[in-house]
């Protein structure tokens, strides 16, 4: 990952979008400093949080921030939750980790179950991890984050393995959670569907490089950096004929421990120029509102 | 369309034995069928009986009752009729095996069918094969580790053309991959399909790669096909509620439409009890259909045509055909 800056605005929806090994992932987990170090390291820049530098905190610091004013729901909900622990155990443990008193925590707990939509809360609260089903983990993961009310949820392809109706489901239920309290949302993702639906800003990330910054609208109408408009290109969508030839990239994103100097999409894109292998692209206008790494982007 | 019946599902049921209660049914009742050159997408959420389907047209199962038919003779397991059609797996790494090349790989099935008699015919064999998959020659030697996972999917394609199949079937041959391989292989199958005069059965919950590859239609719902037609009428106009919400509910990559809300409406899941909540008697869907009405409790709906290819498992549907065509997704009012 080299240079990346991420910002999220307070109540707003983000999405990080990218293939996979782009360093998506890392970017969020590193947000929060989840990386073991080493051999992850955090070689410069800062992380800011609401004015602190979450960089420069201890430990202890940091724990307050995470979960209580960031919260992180990932992909696999049955490695994130104790298999021996009831639903209500977990959901209150961590609510009292963050300074929570008891019985509030009790009674809170009932209440998040039943705003992510579970119809019988007080038996998914009795409940043990295996006795539940994936899209309903997942909604337990959802009520273990916002429990506390988070400032912003973190929500990392949290619906990758989940059946599509059930997947909607999710996707609504984070959504109206953002509406009532106000959190902001980063969805990190690879479908392009959930970016187009479920946020207002996007980045488009290509081998631990931000390559595109843009509003939702702008990037699927005007896609600047030629990664984004190959990826766009690569869907079956409405327009394109039946059977149709689909936008191929070719080629396969770079290893990353051997990458050079110049622009790390160059072997695969179409129209680059000398420059392309030595300079790499800083972010550069692309127009209203979208910044692009490509030294071809038209402002 | 016409055009000969290269596979033929008649009635087809698969039961599995269950500790301590009455057998799972996997299928119920599916009757479908494959044509010449032609691609039928199968759609459903999991438990829907799609992958037990494949594993019975492909004879690694055999129905409990009815018949699979394969260019008109039963297909029976261990048979050279089985040659002729072959399955591809969603993941490609875990149908190779990591420890042989792709060349082995390839030699190995040329042996095991006997064909090609000489070790040299089989070597230019194999390069044919990568050429049709389109992996230059220099991939011959590498392990599966080696490849990427768009590259081990063609190798497991040409794998299984190695035996010269008339069908394929494809259990989410795209799932595993990243979007911008999904594309590549995608137009493989049109372009070796279209040169080998292959028939596919195209099994994936991606509706869009369904709706770009596919002829006909086939949506499962708990064991059961619930709506078969052409894949513009079946993906575009959905008369079954639940082939509504399918695909409504997937998000669609244009930020200028939207899921039309009324047709999201779904509640539960789909593999809450295996017995579905309609009982023995009523519809499958009963207990998450937004429409449903006294009749869906007491009688169980049958496949009937709604237009002429077109049919449709929903007592509400049936009985006020075509109110007005409503497809899943509206416009975004703009904001």
């Amino acid at each position: 990952m080299r240079g990346v800056d991420l910002d999220v605005m307070a109540g707003e929806k983000l999405g990080i979008v990218g293939e996979s090994g782009s360093g998506k992932s890392l970017t969020v987990l590193s947000v929060l400093r989840l990386l073991p170090d080493p051999p992850v390291r955090l070689l410069g820049g800062s992380i800011t949080y609401a004015g602190q530098d979450l960089a420069a905190m201890d430990e202890k610091q940091l724990a307050s921030v995470r979960g209580k004013e960031i919260a992180m729901v990932y992909q696999d909900p049955m490695s994130s939750l104790n298999p021996l622990l009831r639903v209500s155990t977990q959901i209150i443990e961590t609510m009292s980790a963050h300074g929570v008193p008891k019985d509030t925590a009790r009674r809170r707990c009932r209440e998040v179950l039943h705003q992510v939509g579970m119809a019988d809360p007080d038996r998914v609260a009795v409940a043990f991890p295996h006795e539940l089903s994936g899209g309903m983990l997942q909604r337990v993961m959802i009520a273990m984050a916002v429990a506390v009310s988070p400032r912003v949820l973190i929500a990392d392809e949290p619906t990758t393995a989940l059946d599509v109706t059930i997947q909607r489901q999710i996707l609504d239920l984070v959504e109206a959670l953002h509406e009532t309290s106000g959190m902001a949302v980063v969805w990190v993702t690879h479908d392009l569907g959930v970016v187009a639906q479920f946020v207002d800003r996007v980045l488009v990330m290509y081998a631990g490089r931000i390559v595109e910054r843009a509003s939702t609208a702008q990037l699927f109408s005007r896609p600047a950096h030629p990664y984004t408009k190959a990826l766009i290109g690569t869907l079956p969508r409405d327009g394109a004929a039946h059977r149709s030839a689909l936008v191929q990239i070719g080629g396969q994103p770079p290893d990353p421990a051997r990458l050079g100097q110049g622009c790390p999409f160059r072997d695969r894109c179409p129209i680059a120029v000398d420059r392309c292998a030595h300079e790499e692209p800083p972010l550069l206008p692309a127009g209203e509102d979208s910044v692009a790494a490509c030294w071809r982007v038209e402002g | 369309m016409s055009g000969d019946i290269v596979l033929q599902a008649t009635a087809v049921e698969k039961e599995y034995p269950a500790r301590g209660g009455p057998a799972v049914r996997a299928l119920r009742g599916v009757t479908l069928q494959v044509e010449r050159a032609s691609t039928l997408g199968v759609v459903g959420e999991s438990g829907c009986g799609k992958s037990t389907l494949a594993r019975l047209m492909v004879g690694l199962e055999t129905p409990t009752r009815g018949r699979i038919e394969v260019m008109g003779h039963a297909l029976e397991p261990g048979r050279a009729l089985a040659r002729q059609i072959q399955l591809v797996f969603q993941d490609p790494f875990s149908s190779l095996n990591p420890r042989i090349t792709v060349a082995k790989a390839l030699q190995e099935v040329l042996v095991v069918h006997r064909l090609g008699s000489t070790r040299t015919q089989r070597q230019s064999r194999v390069d044919e094969l990568l050429g049709l998959v389109a992996l230059s020659p220099r991939y011959r030697d590498r392990y599966p580790h080696e490849l990427s996972g768009g590259q081990a999917q063609r190798v497991a394609i040409a794998r299984a053309l190695a035996v010269e199949p008339k069908i394929l079937v494809l259990d989410e041959p795209t799932s595993a991959l990243d979007v911008s391989v999904r594309a590549e292989i995608l137009n493989l199958l049109v372009r070796l399909q279209d040169q080998l005069d292959l028939s596919y059965v195209f099994i994936s919950h991606d509706l869009a790669m369904v709706r770009h590859v596919s002829d006909v239609i086939a949506v499962m719902y708990l064991g059961e096909v619930v709506e078969h037609g052409p894949y513009g009428e079946v993906l575009d106009a959905p008369c079954h509620p639940y082939t509504r919400a399918l695909a409504a509910a997937i998000p669609v990559p244009d930020p200028t439409r939207r899921a039309d809300p009324s047709a999201l409406e779904v509640s539960g899941r789909p593999d809450a009890a295996r017995e579905p909540l309609g009982g023995a008697t009523g519809c499958p869907y009963l207990g998450r259909c937004p429409d449903a009405e006294a009749v869906c409790a007491e009688q169980h709906p049958a496949l009937r045509p709604i237009e002429p290819d077109h049919t449709v498992a929903c007592h509400v549907a049936l009985r006020a055909p075509r109110r007005a065509p409503r497809g899943p997704l509206v416009e975004r009012a703009p904001s």
